[in-house]
């Protein structure tokens, strides 16, 4: 077994769990993560000792809770090596990230004809906040087209780039297809026609290490519960000048300075865009998710991936009928794949009742299905807590989808 | 469990193969999408039904799993002959099966051939495959043009 599935077995209780008779083999981390005892624990332990609100009370709890809560936010600032804590603003997670920079920067920035350019691999939730500020504002989507290992065509990205492009979204990572996408070279083609940059890190943050200073990245976008946090709290990372200048999206507590009926003046970034109690305890087991990955190294995850990514798609395409989907010379430890004559639902399905835990579908990336001409693909993605007999166990599952299917 | 004997039996994995009534009806009087937004799938159904609300023919088309397609191929041979309400009872009889809810005899569905989706129920995630077909049939008798699962 890989050394640091090893070493970090002990710390995922869930892996000694059985499914339908079987240990379970959990291959859906690109969904979402498994959580490790210290994250479960620094959340029960923010309920039990520190169950009060934020920023609001003079009482000990509160401060308690408050200190834990702005821990937290500097724990994400040296994470994505942000230049200040006040640039990270507690979200519920990537998807709410991106609707607020679409209706609070978008909406007062952008005019009818301007462009946004989206590249073909995102996920639904980097494509409809987009659609949603086109219809308000009148300004247009323009997709920039992946080949057939599904990596972005740089060329034609660059040839979409004009002086009515505004904004470039796109993510890091697919989640559908594994894809790294050379963000900073993006970035640095989109700034030099005036647009500003969106990064849908959602997929990202669990296998690379994030520096949004050297990505010179506009925005930010991901979720804890990718990056074996809990689910419902993320992140919106926006340089300090746009927060500032950008209008708040949800109004009420915490993001004023004062009320009257007449006027209200609105808090500085972070908190003018944290209205209402946050997810003080997934705030909490966020930073905690971090610290744990910070301890284990980017290196040794990426090794450690690297080496399943390789075994898996070696052993899964010597299988007849196997086709990888997602074949990216950049790419992170998740593969899809579909089978002739086996609808990936129906994949799923078997590998469950072997213990082994896929998902099946479109992964809300329906043009990346329909880029491909598939309907969905099966989803194995592996993680740090995952073993070579991981992938020993997917790939006799998928020989016994044939044996029961064909 | 045994995915082999509840989900997949022989009668469902040959349809499958080779799926009955998968064919565009060119003038059907009746016809709507079926869509499973959770996995993409959609389904067209596709019926003609006379003057007397007998349906005389009927069909689908579009792929997805093979529950949904063995689903959709013995739903339009079932469906043949029946009347609008009788459509409309199997719709419900079906739904009942699918949720674990169905009486314990299968007179109800003639040949007995849907009697094969009586362990999906089983499979909470899967009973919504089973049933695409069945509310894009519901929904073209309905005179709707699209059906959903969610």
């Amino acid at each position: 077994m890989s050394t640091l599935a090893r070493q970090i077995a002990a710390d995922f209780p869930i892996l000694g769990k059985k499914v339908n008779g079987h240990p379970l083999t959990y291959l859906d981390t690109a969904a979402t993560a498994l959580k490790p005892l210290p994250v479960i624990e620094s959340v029960t332990h923010a309920h039990r000792e520190l169950s009060a609100n934020v920023h609001r009370g003079v009482h000990q709890l509160s401060r308690e809770a408050t200190d834990a809560f702005d821990r937290s936010r500097e724990t994400v600032q040296k994470f994505l090596n942000a230049f200040r804590s006040e640039e990270i603003v507690f979200t519920s997670g990537t998807t709410a990230s991106i609707n607020i920079v679409a209706n609070t920067w978008g909406r007062s920035t952008l005019k009818a004809g301007d462009e946004i350019v989206l590249s073909h691999m995102e996920h639904h939730s980097n494509i409809v906040p987009w659609q949603m500020l086109c219809q308000v504002t009148g300004c247009v989507i323009k997709v920039a087209p992946i080949n057939d290992r599904g990596e972005l065509i740089m060329e034609e990205f660059k040839a979409l780039l004009n002086e009515r492009t505004r904004l470039v979204a796109v993510n890091y990572v697919s989640n559908a297809l594994g894809t790294i996408n050379p963000v900073k070279e993006i970035v640095v083609a989109a700034h030099a026609v005036g647009a500003l940059v969106l990064v849908d890190a959602a997929q990202a943050v669990a296998c690379l290490p994030v520096d949004v200073q050297d990505l010179d990245c506009d925005f930010l976008a991901f979720s804890a519960h990718k990056l074996f946090g809990p689910t419902g709290v993320g992140v919106l990372y926006a340089k300090y000048a746009l927060l500032k200048s950008m209008p708040p999206y949800f109004g009420g507590g915490d993001m004023i300075l004062s009320v009257t009926f007449e006027k209200t003046i609105y808090n500085e970034p972070p908190y003018k865009f944290e209205a209402g109690t946050p997810n003080i305890a997934g705030v909490i087991g966020l930073g905690r998710a971090i610290e744990y990955v910070t301890s284990l190294g980017f290196d040794a995850i990426g090794q450690h991936e690297k080496m399943l990514l390789k075994l898996a798609s070696d052993e899964l395409s010597r299988i007849e009928g196997v086709r990888l989907i997602g074949t990216a010379r950049e790419k992170v430890s998740i593969v899809s794949f579909v089978i002739d004559q086996v609808h990936p639902h129906d994949i799923g399905s078997i590998l469950d009742s072997e213990g082994v835990a896929i998902r099946a579908g479109h992964h809300c990336t329906q043009p990346v299905m329909a880029r491909f001409c598939i309907p969905a693909t099966a989803r194995a993605s592996f993680s740090i807590y995952n073993t070579e007999e991981d992938v020993a166990r997917l790939v006799g599952a998928v020989h016994q989808v044939r044996k029961v299917m064909l | 469990m045994n995915i082999s004997t509840e989900l997949y039996q022989q009668t469902i994995l040959e349809y499958n193969r080779n799926p009955r009534n998968f064919r565009l009806i060119p003038d059907a009087t009746h016809q709507a999408h079926g869509l499973n937004p959770l996995c993409g799938d959609d389904y067209t159904i596709y019926m003609k039904i006379g003057a007397d609300d007998v349906i005389t023919d009927a069909s689908f088309q579009e792929n997805g799993c093979a529950i949904s397609k063995a689903s959709a191929s013995i739903m339009t041979m079932e469906l043949v002959g029946k009347t609008k309400d009788q459509a409309h009872a199997m719709f419900t009889e079906f739904q009942n099966m699918t949720k674990g809810e169905a009486s314990g005899n299968c007179d109800h569905c003639g040949s007995g051939k849907l009697c094969v989706f009586s362990g999906v129920w089983k499979y909470p995630e899967r009973v919504k495959c089973a049933i695409l077909a069945w509310h894009a049939m519901q929904s073209a008798l309905n005179g709707n043009e699209t059906a959903c699962t969610e």
